[in-house]
């Protein structure tokens, strides 16, 4: 009987299941929103109001997400509705988080194209109350304070997290690392008054402004990222490693140096990287207390310093003669400090594979 | 070039749990003693007393005397650094280091110790180290390229070739072959049936095979039950451990009637 039944080899695979095609997702999808289409012309008709383009969208995947699953229900059982229907709902989160991404690069790109230009890029604001001027000023103030916070944050948030995974025991090690959680959560408002407080006591100058006093306040929240991310970087370095090293005799201090620091390199040069992307567009600390000015000023412990994000602000709040000038400049302003941080983000990833431990065979 | 050891009455803690129990042995120099025994019994938390690395993990400490050729590892004043600079160790898991290449590997020792050294001198302390673990035909051509490449046998002996550079006078080795195939086991068995001429070997081995065959004296560790300190149980010649033991349970061990 069974060699027959094999033998007519039109018996079924007891593992196979009912099965959509490909392309029925998006059959689906394209009756959907046709069918809500539908729907909101009839609608549109009637009460005589306009086409309700976000009803559609709303309303199609919807439809979708209840469409599908039942369909594939009937088709190809529970599990695969599940599934179907977890996967709707997931890329409908992706795109609701994408489509404010998009719609704000496109609008930074085509507003702030207009004066993304030579002169923007060498002129400062000086005697300038209409329409020209740049933000050469604002952008070297920027470079130099949060290259004074990085030169602050790096050794300190480093050391620490060296002291926390390698040395640290005991309540001081939780203590450090309750602070740093505390650090993490300060309003970046708090540091700039923190940074105006110290200087203007240091210098009994209650009018203080300086380029490093930014510095000092974007360290403070530069500093528990660093911290962070060095920590994790270090706990990954497996500690076969660190007992290799000792067992040839190396002591602790040259171990970290030389093993363990070198192999988690890549991890915190793209923490280091990604920390000051994150405070390179601190405004409020800077408001506060490096001041605006429309000059130029190469002195990062003399004087008010500008910088790209109270720039923009300034050229929003204090537009002078010509607003639409003033608002075009405030967008390239956004233009470039995103593109900073992008180019930042770059950097990042090509020093994570430049110093990566190469596996080469 | 190599030492006797000799642990007095050691007992080693983890904080407060007493791991292991009582040890008194001694290993000869220019021998090599194998550790038996089943798992959490104690070979390897033993071992690693030898050269201090026990240390490493908090809590772990010491009561008892290491001596090497005399010398208290646990005296007044001693550092875990210069004993480990005697003392080399090869672990479970081949661990070569990833930032370096295959010739900084070999030279570890010297280069994260600081130690300057001619460029001469370095190219021969490589050769003899990779053709002392039997690895120079192999790599001699690619020592520029990072250790990692290697296949896993290789990495062991290049992690073996690391220790003997910086010329210990005794070898530990903690389950050196146990992540290796059985033919990277034999290149490394013959190899230590090789450095025992020069040095002392200490090695932890879950195979019977493998410590009659490369072992002059063998010790056995047991422990009674969970929670229970492990303890040395026999310690003899390999060939009489593997014959004619003393013990019930060392015979019931080596002949797999364990448990």
């Amino acid at each position: 009987m069974t060699t027959a039944t094999a033998a007519t080899g039109s018996k079924r695979n007891t593992l196979t299941a009912g099965q959509l095609s490909k392309w029925a997702p998006w059959v689906t999808l394209a009756a959907s929103f046709a069918l809500a289409a539908g729907l909101f012309m009839l609608v549109a008709v009637a009460s005589s109001t306009d086409f309700s383009w976000a009803g559609v969208a709303i309303v199609g995947y919807i439809l979708f997400l209840i469409i599908l699953p039942v369909v594939s229900r009937i088709v190809e059982g529970g599990r695969k509705a599940m599934d179907r229907f977890m996967t709707g709902l997931v890329t409908g989160a992706f795109l609701l988080a994408f489509i404010p991404l998009l719609s704000l690069m496109w609008t930074v790109v085509s507003e702030g194209a207009a004066r993304f230009d030579v002169q923007y890029f060498t002129e400062s604001m000086r005697n300038v109350v209409g329409e020209g001027g740049g933000a050469i000023h604002a952008l070297v103030g920027t470079l130099l304070v949060t290259l004074g916070a990085t030169v602050i944050s790096v050794p300190v948030g480093i050391f620490t997290a060296i002291y926390l995974v390698e040395y640290g025991r005991g309540w001081v090690a939780k203590g450090i690392t309750t602070l740093v959680d505390i650090m993490t959560g300060i309003p970046s408002i708090v540091t700039g008054l923190f940074a105006f407080a110290l200087f203007s006591l240091l210098f009994s100058d209650p009018g203080y402004r300086s380029g490093i006093g930014g510095s000092v306040a974007l360290s403070v929240l530069m500093i528990p990222t660093v911290v962070r991310s060095t920590e994790e970087m270090l706990k990954l370095v497996p500690n076969e490693l660190r007992e290799a090293s000792y067992a040839l005799g190396v002591p602790k201090w040259l171990t970290i140096v030389k093993v363990v620091l070198p192999t988690a390199l890549a991890g915190i040069a793209t923490g280091v990287t990604l920390a000051i992307a994150r405070v390179i567009g601190e405004t409020a600390p800077l408001l506060i207390i490096a001041g605006f000015t429309a000059s130029m000023n190469y002195n990062l412990f003399s004087e008010r310093m500008m910088t790209l994000p109270v720039y923009v602000y300034n050229q929003y709040i204090a537009p002078g003669m010509n607003v639409s000038a003033a608002h075009e400049r405030a967008w390239t302003g956004a233009l470039t400090l995103i593109l900073i941080v992008v180019v930042l983000n770059l950097i990042a990833r090509l020093v994570a594979k430049i110093f990566a431990p190469k596996a080469g065979r | 070039m190599s030492k006797r050891i000799e642990a007095k009455d050691l007992n080693v803690y983890y904080g407060d749990f007493l791991a292991v129990e009582g040890v008194t042995m001694n290993i000869e120099p220019r021998s090599v003693t194998a550790l038996i025994g089943p798992s959490g019994c104690g070979k390897s938390t033993f071992i690693r007393t030898l050269n201090r690395m026990h240390e490493v993990i908090p809590g772990a400490h010491v009561k008892g005397q290491v001596l090497l050729d005399g010398d208290n590892l646990y005296g007044d004043g001693v550092d875990p650094v210069l004993v480990r600079r005697q003392v080399g160790m090869v672990f479970q898991r081949p661990n070569p280091f990833p930032t370096m290449s295959i010739r900084d590997n070999v030279l570890a020792g010297v280069k994260l110790n600081n130690r300057r050294i001619a460029k001469s001198d370095a190219e021969a302390l490589v050769e003899k180290s990779l053709r002392g673990a039997n690895l120079w035909n192999e790599v001699k051509d690619r020592l520029e390229l990072p250790g990692s490449g290697l296949s896993g046998g290789q990495q062991q002996r290049l992690c073996i070739a690391r220790a003997i550079a910086v010329s210990p006078e005794v070898l530990l080795m903690d389950e050196p072959c146990s992540a290796l195939d059985p033919i990277s086991t034999l290149a490394i068995e013959d190899l230590i049936g090789e450095l025992k001429q020069e040095y002392t070997i200490v090695i932890v081995t879950h195979n019977m095979q493998q410590a009659s065959r490369v072992s002059d004296s063998t010790a056995f560790f047991n422990i009674a039950g969970t929670g229970k300190p492990g303890k040395l149980i026999e310690y003899d010649e390999t060939t009489k451990m593997f014959s004619n033991p003393n013990e019930k349970s060392t015979e019931d061990y080596v002949s797999g009637r364990f448990g």
